[in-house]
């Protein structure tokens, strides 16, 4: 096996459906310790991506290989080194929170005090102890998200791949998960977020990646996209340059219509 | 703050021999943790369920025990063909329960291997596809063949009680049951697992049709095969030793039915039993192992493909399809209504597949109608025009299942998107209207297939044929009413299956007031027209005139059972707010 190079490898990765192509030769390295983010509009290929990396969706082209090893050949080492977190999740609603995050851990074959542990720091790190025995179905929309990214940690990866994170989660919540993924990364691991909210990832992310109609077009640190976009702008005007900036012509017609 | 995020990993490659396995059971554990949770925290009405479904099921139990008794003794007394006749008995109804479990494994596997929400989280997981595969099959043998469990139960009691057999006989039942449960579940997930392979999930409608296809066909084959006309029908036999030929000769050697009708006979008769019970353990073994290795082999690529249905574009233009410009007439707001609940009905799935049950329950209505023994001594022209009204009210059941599946959880479905309709300016009256016309219309369609097929097939008068399609016609509209209405005062906003939504209090209440309506109707309509066919049969006056009070009397019973749920249920409606 080589050497890996990055924690999250992706080479020439393709998807179709039927005539559609949604993410079209995308080829992307995350060494380890980097919060990557994934920035693009609605349908551009993002959540695909994403759900390829985590082994739910099969590529029509291409590999991906988690912390070196290659998803399809052998798939099971792969995802041991990954936490997920989509962008819809689901959690069985008549199960309490801790039983929830012990049935995540067993998924990666981890039981036990440690796990119980862990379980009740992750709960206590997001205001969830005092819920930990109730059902799913009586938690808030931002307690389930904050639910999800726990257990996403609860078997320690070495990545995670996370889809829209803040969404649902209250300043406080917020926060915590912000500096809970900077001391991730800071320890050697690795994190792949996508957001819509440009402030986050200009704030957080070591690297920006811009994908449009199913490609990469822009990737890099903040001073790599200045540079590359030949000025000193903010995130938001980057990207609005890259993935159309006709949009407030469209408004005013839309309006006058 | 706490510190949860360990001392970091070194980054190196894990060995996919370190894996530790998931075990078959931690997979399962939180579903039999929910039903813990749900057991505890029981909802309103819960437990007046569960004792009226108890104490009914407790009642069919007996009924069908004594029924099943009473017969077999009956065939203990015939000394040369008695033991003959009940293995012939039970390995038909073994038989038609297994076609039904395949059908409904098959199903229950699209739903359990392909559709399930939980399953991006264990996609996702390192879990091994033996373990998937077992924890799936299980629940999908567990949601298939509860029923059918049930049912066999007493049939089961019945044979250990008439042969006198042992303490042992029911765990030597159980022990015979069990695989023959499990061989569907194998077979039906299989087959559902190459045909996602086949068709890609994109068109799950598609892949429905083919199993509905597959499933009528091999019902129909397995009746067929089981040739039930020949019990009731010795005279069609060259002789008597033919027909006792016939009776011990297996119907179907290769199917699991048989084996178990074989063991279960044997035990009772203190014949040998061994290779019939090896042959079953045998064959569930066999099948489940080929089945893993199938499911390792194919599986992940059917579930993307499954994934990838759900972000299938839509293929219609932008032109408006035809049945919308149809309904230009209603106006905007009851067109798009009307639009609406069907393509929501179209698009779902889950609705659909319930329609592959119904197909297959009007294919065995109608053939039991057709191999009913119509001619020959005993079968007057009196009776013959007597049976279209039992038939009515048979039928009135078939449609009250029919709407207490489709129309009853209609408000319900509307769910988390109440909001939407709550907040503007529609009059729940036009919602009502909506749902009204879009259940009743099919419902009518179905109605008038139902009766006038049968109709048909008994060769009955023009007189009863008219009365009963009347009949069936006027019930039509206070079942979808009473379903509507029942749904609105009992509705389950947060259910996602609408097939679990009937199962409610609300829809057994419906079911109850639908049966005590239709016996009503039956009885108003059916009584004083056998009374009038009787009269004209045997040549004395009839009376066309004392028709009228209770045909007139069932008529107001229809409209008051139709318009008072109606505008109940729109009072119900104006005045919720969603908890």
């Amino acid at each position: 096996m080589d050497r890996p190079h990055g924690m999250i490898e992706i080479t020439s990765l393709h998807k179709r459906y039927g005539t559609f192509t949604a993410v079209r030769s995308l080829d992307l390295t995350v060494p380890p310790g980097e919060l990557f983010g994934f920035l693009g509009p609605n349908g551009a290929g993002k959540t695909t991506t994403m759900r390829m990396i985590a082994g739910i969706l099969q590529p029509t082209a291409g590999s991906v290989r988690i912390a070196g090893h290659d998803l399809l050949r052998a798939p099971l080492a792969a995802k041991r080194a990954l936490g997920f977190i989509p962008d819809r999740p689901f959690i069985y609603e008549k199960l309490t929170g801790m039983e929830f995050l012990r049935f995540s851990a067993g998924l990666y074959g981890e039981e036990g005090a440690d796990v119980d542990k862990r379980g009740h720091e992750l709960l206590a790190l997001f205001d969830l102890e005092p819920w930990r025995d109730e059902l799913v179905e009586s938690y808030s929309h931002g307690m389930r998200q904050k639910l999800i990214i726990a257990s996403a940690f609860v078997h320690r990866p070495a990545v995670i791949v996370v889809d829209e994170p803040m969404v649902g989660l209250d300043p406080k919540s917020s926060k915590i998960l912000k500096e809970l993924f900077r001391e991730y990364t800071r320890r050697g691991h690795t994190v792949m977020m996508s957001t819509h909210t440009l402030e986050i990832a200009e704030g957080m992310c070591d690297r920006i990646g811009i994908m449009q109609r199913g490609e990469l077009v822009a990737c890099g640190t903040m001073d790599e996209l200045r540079i590359s976009s030949g000025s000193d702008d903010a995130l938001e005007d980057i990207f609005l340059r890259l993935t159309g900036d006709t949009v407030a012509r469209e408004l005013i017609e839309v309006l006058d219509a | 703050m706490p510190d949860p995020v360990p001392a970091p990993a070194p980054a190196a490659p894990i060995s996919a021999a370190l894996v530790r396995r998931t075990r078959t059971w931690q997979l399962l554990r939180p579903k039999w943790q929910m039903a813990m949770h749900r057991a505890r925290h029981h909802e309103r009405g819960d437990l007046r369920r569960l004792l009226l479904v108890s104490g009914l099921g407790v009642l069919f139990w007996m009924a069908a025990f004594l029924m099943a008794l009473r017969l077999l003794r009956y065939f203990r007394s015939a000394e040369d063909i008695g033991a003959l006749l009940a293995g012939k008995l039970l390995s038909m109804i073994l038989l038609s329960f297994g076609s039904i479990l395949l059908l409904s494994n098959t199903i229950a596997a699209l739903s359990n291997f392909f559709l399930s929400r939980d399953l991006d989280q264990l996609s996702a997981a390192p879990v091994r596809g033996g373990a998937l595969y077992r924890a799936r099959l299980l629940e999908t043998a567990l949601h298939s063949s509860w029923m059918v469990g049930l049912l066999l139960i007493p049939i089961v009691a019945a044979y250990g009680a008439a042969y006198q057999a042992g303490w042992l006989f029911p765990v030597f039942a159980i022990g015979a049951i069990l695989p023959y449960l499990l061989i569907p579940a194998v077979v039906g997930s299989a087959l559902t697992l190459l045909l996602v392979n086949v068709f890609p999930a994109r068109r799950t409608r598609d892949l429905l049709s083919v199993i509905t296809a597959l499933a009528v066909a091999g019902l129909v084959l397995l009746f067929r095969a089981a040739r039930p006309e020949q019990l009731v029908r010795p005279e069609g036999f060259a002789d008597f030793m033919q027909f006792v030929a016939s009776l011990d000769a297996p119907s179907s050697p290769w199917m699991p039915s048989e084996w178990v009708s074989e063991a279960m006979l044997g035990f009772l008769n203190g014949k040998p039993w061994g290779w019939a019970l090896t042959r079953l353990w045998g064959g569930v073994l066999i099948l489940a192992v080929v089945g893993q290795a199938l499911h390792q082999r194919f599986w992940h690529r059917a579930f993307s493909l499954a994934q990838e249905g759900a972000n299938k574009r839509s293929t219609s233009g932008t032109r408006r399809p035809w049945l919308d410009r149809r309904l230009r007439f209603l106006g905007p707001l009851k067109r798009e209504l009307v639009l609406k609940e069907l393509r929501v009905f179209m698009r779902d799935s889950t609705q659909w597949s319930q329609l592959v049950l119904l197909g297959v329950l009007l294919v065995v209505y109608v053939a039991n109608v057709r191999y009913l023994p119509l001619s020959g001594p005993g079968m007057t022209t009196m009776l013959r025009n007597l049976i279209p009204f039992l038939n009515l009210a048979l039928a009135g059941f078939v449609l009250a299942s029919i709407a207490a599946r489709f129309v009853f959880p209609s408000i319900s479905l509307e769910g988390r998107a109440l909001w939407l309709l709550q907040s503007s300016p529609l009059p729940m009256r036009d919602l009502l209207w909506a749902k009204f016309w879009v259940g009743a219309i099919p419902l009518i369609g179905l109605a008038m297939v139902l009766v006038g097929c049968t109709n048909l097939l008994l060769g009955v008068q023009q007189f009863v044929h008219l009365v009963s399609l009347a009949g069936i016609l006027a019930l039509v509209f206070p079942l979808t009413a009473l379903a509507l209405s029942y749904g609105a005062f009992y509705p389950r906003f947060d259910t996602e299956n609408a097939a679990q939504i009937p199962t409610s209090f609300g829809g057994l209440l419906f079911m109850m007031t639908s049966i005590v309506l239709i016996g009503a109707v039956a009885y108003l309509t059916g009584r004083p027209a056998a009374r009038f066919v009787v009269a004209s049969h045997l040549g004395w006056t009839a009376e066309p005139t004392a028709l009228i009070l209770p045909f007139v009397a069932a008529a107001t019973l229809c409209a008051g059972a139709t318009v008072i749920p109606l505008m109940l249920a729109r009072r119900r409606l104006d005045a919720l707010e969603r908890g």
